[in-house]
């Protein structure tokens, strides 16, 4: 046992207001779904939270013209001085309700309370507060005089950042006049359905945000409904492939937030003791469940032993446990699902001869988790080297030259985010300029902020989040 | 790797030269990195008997210090009672680590602590500024140690160090080092005057080279005194002198703890970023004077179940 042992410190889960019934938000209204219901799991511990009502093709109807109506009768008319009235009212209400917000997220999702409480929701209302500014100011953002809206956007979310994700999406969308039909991950719609409180709350008027839950096939309907104008998507590349292969030819906009293995670079005059702090939040924050996580980390042969050596003393002190204990640091696998996808992968990682270190921090007994871990001596043609884990797995790989670490971080059909961690400026700039990736950090990882715009290439996907850029997405430019 | 870093040290230790090299060396510090770690950190929620311990085992790291040019024989005894029963109703409360004073009143403050084990510290070498010569400095030792001080409070030459001169600054040390004689070494950084973290690496490393068993943040007479941050690099360095040369060398941070919650904080500073051999008054202190009754009354809190005030506690 440890000398300084903390006492567990969980946060009260009542302050969820957990509900044993949630409903899908049609026209301003909860109602039932004539699809299956579906019940949402607590991945800590694979109790079930609560019975989810799904939507299907009709109710997907109702809810497009619910959004259409909105659309043409009230939210596309509204000046954007009161549209911004509304934005920044749901951005306080998510502040005013955020205890509630991150603990809700916490059991549906798995992640830490300490990430949901001090990164998630206050992003999200971030990003509400920052589009709301934007609201009255499109004349202004370089996309013409008085650029337009597209319509009724369809919007398809995942569960690695349930809250946070929806506020990407609808922020945006409500800004740039258009009204939203959402559809939140299967495993982790519960947010989302309260954040259709918090638009009644804000009087938004009925069917500008609609959010409808359910699994895969509710989403290929919404995003190939006649009455949807714009797609968005965040999620793997797999399924965007797939959107992407329905909508070819209909004429809608389309953005894609997809998959990514970012390289994460670090130089041998790297201040290393932070390098390893930002190595550890490129791949250990959220459990890896993140499409721009640091999953590769690129290291100067020079430096790698040391670095190696500081990385696992470190990660061997990330507390591993119940996710609403607010000392934990690595939360649970979204889902037995996701689990098995990344014990195979780390499986193929040893069968391919790569070495494998786990910390030997101890597992619950209940509920899917995985222990971080970090596998060096990875050559790039592994499977561990190529494809996406979204998992608390590492894969490290040592480069010599400058040249080199470019030619190696490029060298994936992905590009959404990149690190440098290296004291010299110049270098952090040539850098920038050769590396094919929509974000690079320069000495921090993962920092994310509604002003800066995010997206990807190649198969990362294309369009951006966030920042004046974003803005495109939803005008018809 | 760690017999390559020993030959490594020995090398820097050769002279002048080649101690620049190896200070100038030494990974750079990323001022938000650590800033931002040192914050996340602070966020730890320690509740229940996790904080009882901790507050026992603060205690038990106070150097309870009083540096005033108003000291006198009676206000050193009063504290030297304080240190060896800080709660006089709870006789069970750990004792201090030792009591600091200047070097004229180490002798009031041994006859006051004989057979206690609490250990006598003094400042020494013209504090706080450190502005003299070497002869002076060692007879200020001379006297501190000769007066039966168990521990010196050193500081190191500010100017010396800022204008490059780190061969001085080593010398230094290693004089005053060996004036201590059996008397342990702590050796203040007054990190408030070297301002960056990367000085504040150097400085570290510097210290430990010549033989100082701690390195200390601060007088207390600079603002800012000691932060989180700045004992996260010092804690990172101890921990990494560890690696390469598999001794244990402590840290104090002082001045301007105040709250028993920042003193947790430390403690799960030293925790996670050094490690747990560290959690001990042989190689972690705090050197503070109203810290103690803080970590007195919430020591009473956890045990009584609710609040008492400042006057359950003495004021020295």
């Amino acid at each position: 046992m440890a000398l300084f042992d903390y006492a567990p410190a969980p946060e009260n889960r009542d302050i969820a207001n957990l509900k044993a019934h949630y409903r899908p938000f049609i026209g301003g209204e909860f109602v039932d779904g004539n699809g299956e219901p579906l019940k949402t799991i607590n991945p800590a511990n694979g109790e079930v939270l609560a019975e989810v009502s799904t939507v299907d093709g009709s109710d997907i109807d109702r809810a497009v013209q619910a959004a259409r109506t909105a659309y043409e009768k009230t939210w596309r008319r509204m000046p954007g001085s009161e549209r911004a009235k509304y934005l920044f009212r749901l951005a306080r209400l998510i502040q005013e309700r955020a205890r509630e917000l991150a603990v809700l997220e916490t059991l549906d999702n798995g992640k830490p309370i300490k990430e949901s409480r001090d990164v998630d929701i206050p992003t999200a209302a971030a990003h509400f507060f920052y589009h709301a500014g934007w609201a009255d100011k499109l004349s202004y953002a370089g996309y013409g005089p008085d650029p337009q809206p597209l319509g009724v956007a369809g919007q398809v979310i995942p569960w690695n950042f349930p809250l946070l994700m929806l506020a990407w999406k609808i922020a945006p969308a409500l800004a740039c006049g258009n009204t939203v039909v959402l559809k939140p991950a299967e495993t982790t719609p519960l947010t989302a359905l309260v954040f259709g409180e918090l638009c009644q709350q804000a009087g938004l008027p009925p069917g500008v945000v609609n959010i409808v839950p359910g699994a895969g096939d509710v989403g290929a309907a919404l995003v190939g409904h006649a009455g949807v104008d714009k797609v968005a998507f965040t999620g793997s590349t797999e399924v965007g492939k797939i959107i992407q292969r329905q909508l070819a030819g209909t004429g809608k906009k389309m953005t894609m937030e997809l998959g990514g293995k970012a390289a994460n670079i670090v130089f041998d005059d790297a201040p290393l003791d932070q390098a390893v702090e930002g190595i550890v939040n490129g791949i250990f924050f959220n459990q890896g469940h993140v499409c721009c996580a640091g999953s590769r980390l690129l290291v100067q042969e020079s430096i790698a032993d040391e670095l190696l050596e500081k990385l696992r003393y470190r990660v061997s002190t990330l507390r591993l446990g119940d996710p609403l204990d607010k000392n934990t640091d690595v939360g649970a696998i979204n889902s037995a699902e996701q689990l098995a996808k990344i014990r195979d992968l780390v499986a193929s990682g040893e069968a391919e001869g790569a070495e494998r270190w786990t910390s030997p921090c101890p597992l619950p007994e209940k509920g899917f988790f995985f222990a971080p871990t970090v596998f060096s001596g990875v050559q790039a043609s592994m499977r561990i080297a190529r494809e996406e884990i979204f998992g608390p797995v590492l894969s490290v790989l040592t480069f010599r030259t400058p040249q080199e670490a470019v030619t190696k971080a490029n060298n994936t059909p992905y590009g959404l985010s990149a690190g440098i961690w290296t004291e010299k400026g110049s270098r952090i700039l040539w850098m920038t300029s050769q590396l094919r990736a929509g974000v690079v950090w320069a000495n921090t990882f993962n920092r994310f902020d509604p002003t800066a715009p995010f997206g990807g290439y190649q198969e990362s996907g294309f369009g951006r989040e966030g920042g004046r850029a974003g803005l495109e997405a939803y005008l018809d430019v | 790797m760690p017999q390559a870093a020993l030959s490594g040290l020995d090398e820097a230790r050769r002279d002048e030269s080649s101690l620049r090299r190896f200070l100038n060396g030494l990974p750079g510090v990323d001022q938000v990195g650590v800033e931002q770690r040192a914050a996340g950190l602070a966020t730890r929620s320690i509740k229940k008997a996790s904080k009882l311990w901790a507050l026992d085992t603060a205690i038990s790291m106070v150097d309870l210090t009083t540096l005033e040019g108003a000291d006198t024989v009676g206000t050193v005894r009063s504290l030297c009672a304080k240190a060896r029963r800080p709660d006089p109703e709870r006789p069970e409360t750990p004792q201090v680590a030792a009591v600091c004073v200047y070097p004229d009143l180490v002798a009031t403050a041994v006859e006051a602590l004989a057979g206690t084990g609490i250990g006598v510290a003094s400042v020494a070498t013209a504090f706080p500024s450190g502005r003299s010569n070497l002869d002076v400095k060692l007879a200020d030792t001379k006297l501190a140690v000769e007066s039966g001080a168990t521990e010196v409070d050193m500081v190191i030459d500010r100017g010396a160090f800022l204008s490059g001169r780190y061969g001085a600054v080593f010398d230094e040390i290693t004089a005053v080092k060996q004036a201590c004689g059996d008397a342990h070494l702590k050796v203040i950084l007054e990190t408030g005057e070297l301002v960056t973290y990367d000085n504040v690496r150097k400085a570290s490393w510097l210290a430990l080279l010549a033989g100082a068993d701690f390195i200390k943040t601060s007088t207390g007479k600079v603002q800012p005194a000691a932060t989180l941050p700045v004992t996260h690099v010092m804690l990172q360095a101890v921990r990494d002198w560890y690696t390469a040369t598999g001794e244990l060398r402590g840290v104090k941070p002082a001045g301007g703890i105040r709250s028993a919650k920042d003193a947790i904080r430390y403690l799960v500073a030293v925790n996670e970023v050094a490690g747990e051999e560290w959690l001990t008054p042989k190689l972690f202190r705090f050197g503070a004077s109203s810290l103690l009754n803080d970590l007195l009354l919430q020591r009473r809190t956890q045990l009584d179940g609710h609040y008492s005030g400042p006057d359950y506690v003495t004021v020295n």
